[in-house]
């Protein structure tokens, strides 16, 4: 056992730990601009609507993220359409495949907590909005997405968690995140056990900085009971 | 005590005779790294390497199992006991000699570098800023690259194979791998004809050591010698060039 190894080393840890955060939070952050339109409008009585978002809701959590990711990276490079067009100037970035793998993915999964905790809103609270004369637009403004976010926060901070673990495969396409910086430690020195344990460490420093928050955020919410 | 002695001297025959000769030999090889290793489409694993993994395994009259294994792990894979010597074309260099030891070399390839036909190339730090270079992780490609040219954007894969998608694609200006495994696994493949070796053939020992070994544990010191001898015999015997002549027009084992 040496440890020496990773404070050696430290400065690939810290570059992981980086590029693990910014892509994280900004796939956490544009899946939630997907997410909350699509589970809104999942619950919307237009066939032509539903249908649409139910296929892209399918697709993305009826796959693996790991298939996901190869698709977008391996696969688009197969298109020379996509190859000779503006769009390869990012396709050909290993992040941005990346981002846009994480961010339509947890866009899916977060669509369907919307898409619940909107579907089992209380009867009553909806039937007084319209006893005040407010219309819907009104009613899902003021009523229905507080009232919502209030009891999505648990399921939520669980699909952030499981977003910072899944993250992991970014460094199967050379992303030097916090598991690619234990891979190459580990690649240098063959000592396994050190190299993830320490990336092990981060990640749990990660999880636990959002369980903390996410805590903190809904006493916010008891407080007013 | 009596009791105690009888088994002292069971423990200690028993030692000696393990540490004799070895029967059955367990082998780790790589699966991806053609024309030395490559995966079948039925998953059985063939190449240059495992022809000589049998042809030793034939010399020394042992029973030998081939483990695949990816390159990442397969140091790890080797102290865990999973298998007991990689053929693999390792390249005996003084950072793996910290952790295992090695046979005496049975190839030597220099490396070199692929790219675009027509693409520039200067082996100098200045140059490199910013280009996309490619390589297997944890090899000494890997080493040489990130020690004489840190201002390169490094991207590290987890097999060659990757790499030359990659090259491909545009995403990447250079691969550096063995020259040989270049040639078979991206120049005589399909799109191959639009790439090119570029630079000089690199085989400085500082970082590619003396050619490749065969990979065992510190402690199987005798195992080594038994490969060894082996190697030795299948050189003499024409095996070795018998092997050779299958996969390449060129002599892999150096001066």
């Amino acid at each position: 056992m040496d440890f020496s190894i990773i404070i050696n080393e430290y400065q690939f840890y810290l570059d992981g730990l980086w590029t693990t955060t910014w892509l994280v939070t900004l796939s956490l952050l544009l899946g939630l601009l997907i997410a909350i339109p699509v589970g809104i409008f999942q619950n919307s009585e237009n066939r032509l609507i539903r249908f649409p978002i139910w296929v892209y809701m399918y697709f993305f959590r009826g796959s693996p993220l790991l298939v996901q990711l190869f698709i977008i990276y391996y696969g688009a490079a197969q298109f020379d359409w996509l190859r000779e067009s503006w769009m390869w100037y990012y396709f050909q970035e290993a992040w941005f495949c990346a981002l846009l793998a994480f961010t339509l993915n947890t866009g899916a999964y977060t669509a369907e907590i919307v898409r619940g905790v909107i579907a089992t809103m209380p009867e009553g609270e909806l039937e007084a909005a319209k006893a005040y004369g407010m219309s819907k637009w009104q009613t899902l403004r003021r009523i229905t997405l507080p009232n919502s976010l209030r009891r999505a926060l648990p399921a939520y901070s669980n699909e952030i968690i499981f977003m910072i673990h899944g993250s992991a495969i970014a460094g199967i396409v050379t992303i030097v995140d916090i598991t690619g910086a234990a891979r190459v430690v580990n690649a240098r020195y063959y000592a396994p056990f050190e190299a993830y344990f320490a990336a092990a460490l981060l990640y749990m420093c990660l999880t636990f900085t959002v369980i903390f928050a996410f805590k903190q955020w809904e006493k916010r919410y008891q407080i007013e009971k | 005590m009596k009791k105690l002695s009888l088994l002292m001297a069971v423990l200690v025959l028993s030692f000696n005779v393990a540490a004799k000769e070895w029967k059955t030999i367990r082998i780790g090889v790589e699966g991806a790294y053609p024309p030395f290793s490559k995966t079948e489409a039925d998953g059985t694993v063939t190449g240059f390497d495992i022809d000589i993994a049998n042809a030793l395994c034939a010399q020394m009259q042992a029973k030998c199992t081939l483990v695949k294994q990816d390159w990442d792990g397969i140091i790890p894979a080797l102290m865990a006991r999973k298998f007991d010597a990689i053929i693999a074309t390792m390249d005996i260099t003084e950072a793996r000699k910290k952790k295992i030891a090695f046979s005496d070399k049975y190839q030597h390839i220099p490396a070199r570098f692929v790219a675009l036909k027509g693409t520039e190339y200067q082996a100098t730090n200045a140059f490199m800023k910013g280009k996309k270079i490619g390589v297997q992780r944890a090899t000494t490609m890997d080493l040489y690259i990130s020690d004489n040219f840190p201002s390169a954007k490094i991207k590290r894969y987890g097999s060659a194979d990757e790499a030359y998608l990659d090259l491909k694609a545009t995403r990447l200006d250079y691969v550096m791998a063995d020259s040989a495994a270049i040639s078979d696994g991206l120049l005589a493949k399909d799109g191959g004809d639009k790439f090119e070796f570029v630079g000089p053939k690199l085989n400085d020992p500082k970082w590619f050591g003396d050619g490749a070994g065969i990979a065992i544990r510190k402690q199987d010191k005798d195992l080594a010698k038994q490969f060894n001898a082996a190697i030795k015999a299948i050189r003499a015997d024409g095996t070795y060039q018998k092997i050779q002549d299958k996969y390449f027009d060129f002599d892999v084992y150096g001066g």
